[in-house]
């Protein structure tokens, strides 16, 4: 009975958190939309200037334009077009930003996922041997050192790894690694110094028990939570290293919008990352409440 | 304060001291060429050397820092007052206008901060002069940096909210106005200063990152960010190790920033 309650109100949440969800992807696309209509030199078509079309092909050209000049049918058929699959063509590459999206997104994506494994993988195991070895000079230098690390900028790094011919996703790794480690430590120090996981510690229960059974499902949450956002870090940070590292992904291409003003391709592209984002958020948001809800 | 926050202090307050009394012995101006030396060494004239258009190193990271570590303080000023202003009206009204300001902070928040910068930054023109690139840098730092402070002041605000304190204004008949200036905002300062100091190194970050992109402060004008443009070619870097002045000084003001930032309890 308590466990049906318990997947009911997780189910209504979780709905409520779609519908909240799918409200602000509209916004996104709102707004989206919105830049895109009042980027500089909207409606001005090129074809326009060229002498070989004829004057009724020219005026055609702008009826069919006019039909989107006024606002409301403006986004009524940016959103259908948004809702079908079709985010407009790009005015510097000339090619749709769908398929631009498509070549360039499993790109970034690998890129991210590898360096968002390493820099977890690195963040957690040094955070758990700092809180097991407990010394004063293994915690200033890994202090020292995340300091150092957090004041790099990311393009900095992005130098860095064209200089050691490492792969883009170590130099994604080194940026989002400062920034999850202090998290990860404070959060593990936090649960460490909970009184039942005193208890159990002087019940002589093992580090691996006390880690497993006591500390990690206190500690999950909040870690799930920074899942989500280290996903935003991450991505954030693709923009200088793929542009800087010449990795052909949706930061590259990101950064070669912004310096050709290419408005059409850097806003679908922006619109489409925020709704990855919000959808890694929301999933991350949901296995953190499961988990808080089955945890002892 | 703990003596190495005393330290970090001590060096900014130097570093702000020289960047200040910069224009009093300074060798060159920033823009102007010794075309007859480019990419020289240090010398007694040249204490940094020259880039490669001749232009003396040590007078551009001069400006430089007066722009970064004048600008950055500006434009985190700008962004804590726009996100206490929202943060605190969000959380003392709470209702709709606080779900309509949480939603909007969502949904600015999902979005990789270096993205939404690319965004404002292709609206905007690219052939500016420096002085206008700089103001529209730090500029749209300031206006689209406030999404992370809202949601703690707005947390903090909502904890004030039915404080009796409160309570006994509003039942004074105090008006909405007066209870955030008068009521809130002195109760939530510690946290409004904590906010301002924590975007500090943040803009300075992000003003490197976009100038080394080619898309904050323009040439000829200095900034940390496109003097770290050089680093780009290493094999220079190897044979003039000084130019890597300018990134050590980053590294060190934004870690001083990270020393002398409150403790945790004030900032989260």
């Amino acid at each position: 009975m308590i466990e049906t309650k318990k997947f009911t109100s997780l189910f209504r949440l979780a709905l409520r958190r779609l519908l909240f969800l799918v409200c602000l992807g509209l916004c996104g696309a709102l707004v989206s939309a919105t830049l895109v209509r009042f980027a500089p030199g909207y409606g001005v078509e090129e074809r326009e200037l060229d002498p070989r079309w004829s004057a009724s092909s020219v005026e055609a050209l702008r009826r069919q334009q006019a039909l989107h000049q006024g606002l409301p049918s403006f986004y009524f058929h940016y959103l259908s077009a948004l809702a079908h699959g079709d985010l407009g063509e790009s005015d510097s590459l000339k090619r749709p930003v769908r398929e631009l999206l498509r070549q360039r997104l499993p790109v970034t994506g690998n890129s991210v996922l590898r360096g968002l494994g390493l820099a977890w993988l690195a963040a957690s195991f040094l955070a758990l041997l700092g809180l097991a070895s407990r010394g004063w000079l293994f915690e200033a230098s890994a202090t020292a050192f995340n300091s150092l690390l957090l004041s790099l900028p990311s393009a900095v790094v992005a130098m860095l790894a064209v200089h050691l011919r490492t792969p883009v996703f170590c130099a994604i790794a080194v940026v989002v690694f400062p920034r999850l480690y202090s998290y990860i430590r404070n959060l593990l120090l936090r649960a460490y110094d909970q009184p039942y996981v005193l208890a159990a510690r002087a019940r002589g229960l093992a580090s691996r028990v006390i880690l497993c059974r006591h500390v990690l499902p206190l500690a999950a949450p909040p870690l799930l939570a920074l899942l989500g956002v280290s996903f935003a870090i991450s991505f954030g940070a693709a923009i200088p290293i793929e542009a800087l590292c010449d990795s052909p992904g949706l930061g590259q291409l990101a950064w070669h919008a912004a310096l050709g003003r290419d408005l059409p391709l850097i806003v679908n592209v922006t619109l489409v990352v925020s709704l990855v984002m919000l959808a890694a958020n929301f999933f991350a948001d949901l296995a953190g409440r499961t988990f808080a809800g089955s945890a002892p | 304060m703990k003596p190495l926050q005393k330290v970090a202090a001590s060096i900014l307050c130097a570093i702000f001291v020289l960047m200040v009394l910069a224009t009093f012995f300074l060798p060159a101006h920033y823009a102007r060429q010794f075309r007859d030396i480019p990419n020289a060494g240090p010398s007694t004239a040249h204490l940094l050397g020259t880039d490669a258009l001749g232009r003396d190193s040590l007078s551009r990271l001069l400006y430089g820092t007066r722009v970064s570590l004048l600008l950055a303080p500006a434009a985190a000023l700008l962004s804590t007052l726009i996100a206490s202003l929202l943060g605190s009206a969000a959380g003392l009204l709470g209702g709709w206008f606080e779900r309509i300001v949480l939603a909007a902070t969502d949904l600015s928040l999902a979005l990789p901060w270096l993205f939404l910068l690319l965004v404002v930054r292709a609206l905007l023109p690219l052939d500016v002069p420096p002085l206008v690139s700089v103001v529209i840098a730090f500029l749209m730092m300031g206006l689209l940096g406030w999404q992370a402070s809202v949601r703690v002041i707005c947390a903090a605000a909502r904890g004030v909210r039915d404080s009796d304190f409160l309570l006994l204004a509003r039942s004074s008949g105090c008006k909405p106005a007066r209870l955030l200036l008068r009521h809130v905002a002195p109760n939530l300062r510690p946290l409004f200063y904590a906010q301002f100091l924590i975007s500090i190194p943040l803009f300075i970050l992000t003003e490197a990152n976009l100038s080394i992109l080619g898309l904050g402060v323009m040439e000829p004008m200095p900034s940390w960010g496109n003097l770290m443009r050089g680093l780009e070619d290493f094999s220079l870097l190897s044979a003039n190790p000084w130019r890597l002045v300018p990134l050590v000084l980053l590294v060190i003001v934004v870690m001083c920033f990270q020393l002398v930032l409150p403790s945790q309890e004030v900032t989260q």
